[in-house]
């Protein structure tokens, strides 16, 4: 429990001007300012903007205990700070250095605040610094927390886009894997291609591989799985673009492939499933 | 400065594996070997790092170039610690599985490469070393 002195608030209260001064410089100083990504006003504006709530909250009362209501406003403006801050860009040396610049004013006010009393000087300075630290560490964690938002959305978005079914014509729908097939994607892959099956009312899928690099035992897995899928909906499934080199190696590795239809490229395996629809390209005069 | 000639890659999860494969890619296309020879030598990693992190809970991937008069190779050795293997002819057969995939890795990795040997016994982890020369 530690609640600070009236005089340090006065302190504080009185000298706001000045200590934003001393903050915006030592910003300066660290090179916060002369980013390109984000301007001087704004770090000026959000500097001026966090002291005044830092004031009001530390009026109301513990500086120790970031959970109470007093500090829900000042978390709730870092954690917008750390999220914006994420986004732009900037990594979390840069995010923390904007609360840790203020320690350099702060303990300087103090000082001469307390230039009498030793004693009430090392107290308020603790207390000022624990409660900087614990800011501090709530803007990198808000920070972490944001970035890992990012990661996470930028994951499930690059899943729903690797997984395209497209429909090539009547009764035909196709799917270009590109990439690793792992357990998760192809768990993805074979639910939206079964969907679109029910959905166009196809009755064959061509699955083609020309964009997955390594086509190793387990990925045979999932494709032998697939294909199992769409044959128990009562279609067809033609696996297309096995490269020579792939071809070598799943004999190599003993894979048996032996009951899926599977051609070089696209072009062929849109070729066959048009014949299989009974339906031929010619030339036009 | 000439460029490393040998080193360990960690291969903990699934991800692991995929830079694995990638990080050999690149060895082979530096020891000259074909495409062929490459997406050979890349599946057998995919399964020999894929069973150490399934059996083997995770193990670590020390590559070197060798030489041998006129030709060059990249050698391989999968690491774990895990429970081992108490049969190695019957792992070695293919359709067997101690687990719920296609049973070919191991065999099908074998056939893949130039070398493999492989040493294992229960409670002492399992070693594989594998050689594809160009």
């Amino acid at each position: 429990m530690s609640i600070l002195k009236p005089a340090t608030i006065d302190a504080i209260k009185h000298h706001q001007s000045a200590l934003l001064d001393g903050w915006i410089a030592n910003l300066q100083q660290g090179g916060s300012l002369s980013d390109n990504r984000i301007s001087r006003d704004d770090v000026s504006r959000q500097a001026k903007e966090f002291l005044a709530l830092l004031v009001s909250a530390s009026v109301a009362g513990d500086v120790a205990d970031l959970a109470r209501t007093e500090w829900s406003e000042s978390r709730q403006f870092l954690e917008t700070l750390s999220r914006s801050r994420a986004m732009q860009g900037f990594d979390s040396h840069h995010t923390a250095h904007f609360i840790f610049s203020l320690k350099r004013p702060l303990f300087d006010l103090l000082q001469k605040t307390y230039a009498s009393d030793p004693m009430a000087l090392s107290a308020e300075l603790w207390a000022i610094s624990e409660l900087l630290d614990t800011l501090g560490m709530h803007t990198i964690r808000a920070f972490q927390k944001s970035r890992e938002e990012v990661i996470r959305r930028q994951q499930e978005e690059l899943l729903e886009l690797s997984t395209p079914v497209v429909k090539l014509w009547d009764g035909v729908l196709a799917l270009p894997m590109i990439g690793t097939l792992d357990s998760q994607r192809t768990q993805v892959v074979m639910e939206s291609l079964l969907q679109r099956i029910v959905e166009t009312g196809s009755d064959i899928a061509i699955i083609d591989i020309t964009g997955v690099p390594t086509v190793d035992t387990l990925v045979a897995q999932h494709l032998l799985k697939t294909v199992t899928a769409i044959r128990l909906m009562g279609a067809d499934c033609i696996i297309s673009g096995i490269r020579p080199q792939i071809a070598q190696t799943i004999v190599h590795l003993g894979l048996d492939l032996g009951g899926i239809v599977t051609k070089a490229n696209l072009a062929d395996a849109l070729a066959l499933a048009l014949k299989r629809s009974g339906l031929s390209v010619t030339r036009a005069e | 400065m000439s460029t490393p000639r040998s080193g360990t890659y960690a291969i903990r999860s699934e991800q692991d594996v995929v830079l694995g494969r990638q990080a050999v890619r690149k060895l082979a296309q530096e020891c000259g070997l074909r495409l062929v020879d490459q997406t050979k030598l890349v599946t057998a990693v995919s399964e020999l790092a894929r069973n150490a992190v399934i059996y083997g809970g995770g193990g670590d991937m020390d590559w070197t170039i060798v030489e041998e008069g006129a030709r060059k190779g990249v050698q391989l050795v999968f690491r774990d610690t895990g429970p081992g293997i108490a049969d190695l002819k019957q792992a070695m057969t293919d359709g067997w599985t101690s687990g719920t995939g296609l049973g070919l890795g191991l065999a099908g990795a074998k056939r893949l490469v130039d070398q493999f040997e492989i040493q294992s016994a229960p409670g002492q982890g399992t070693r594989v070393t594998i050689t594809k020369w160009n």
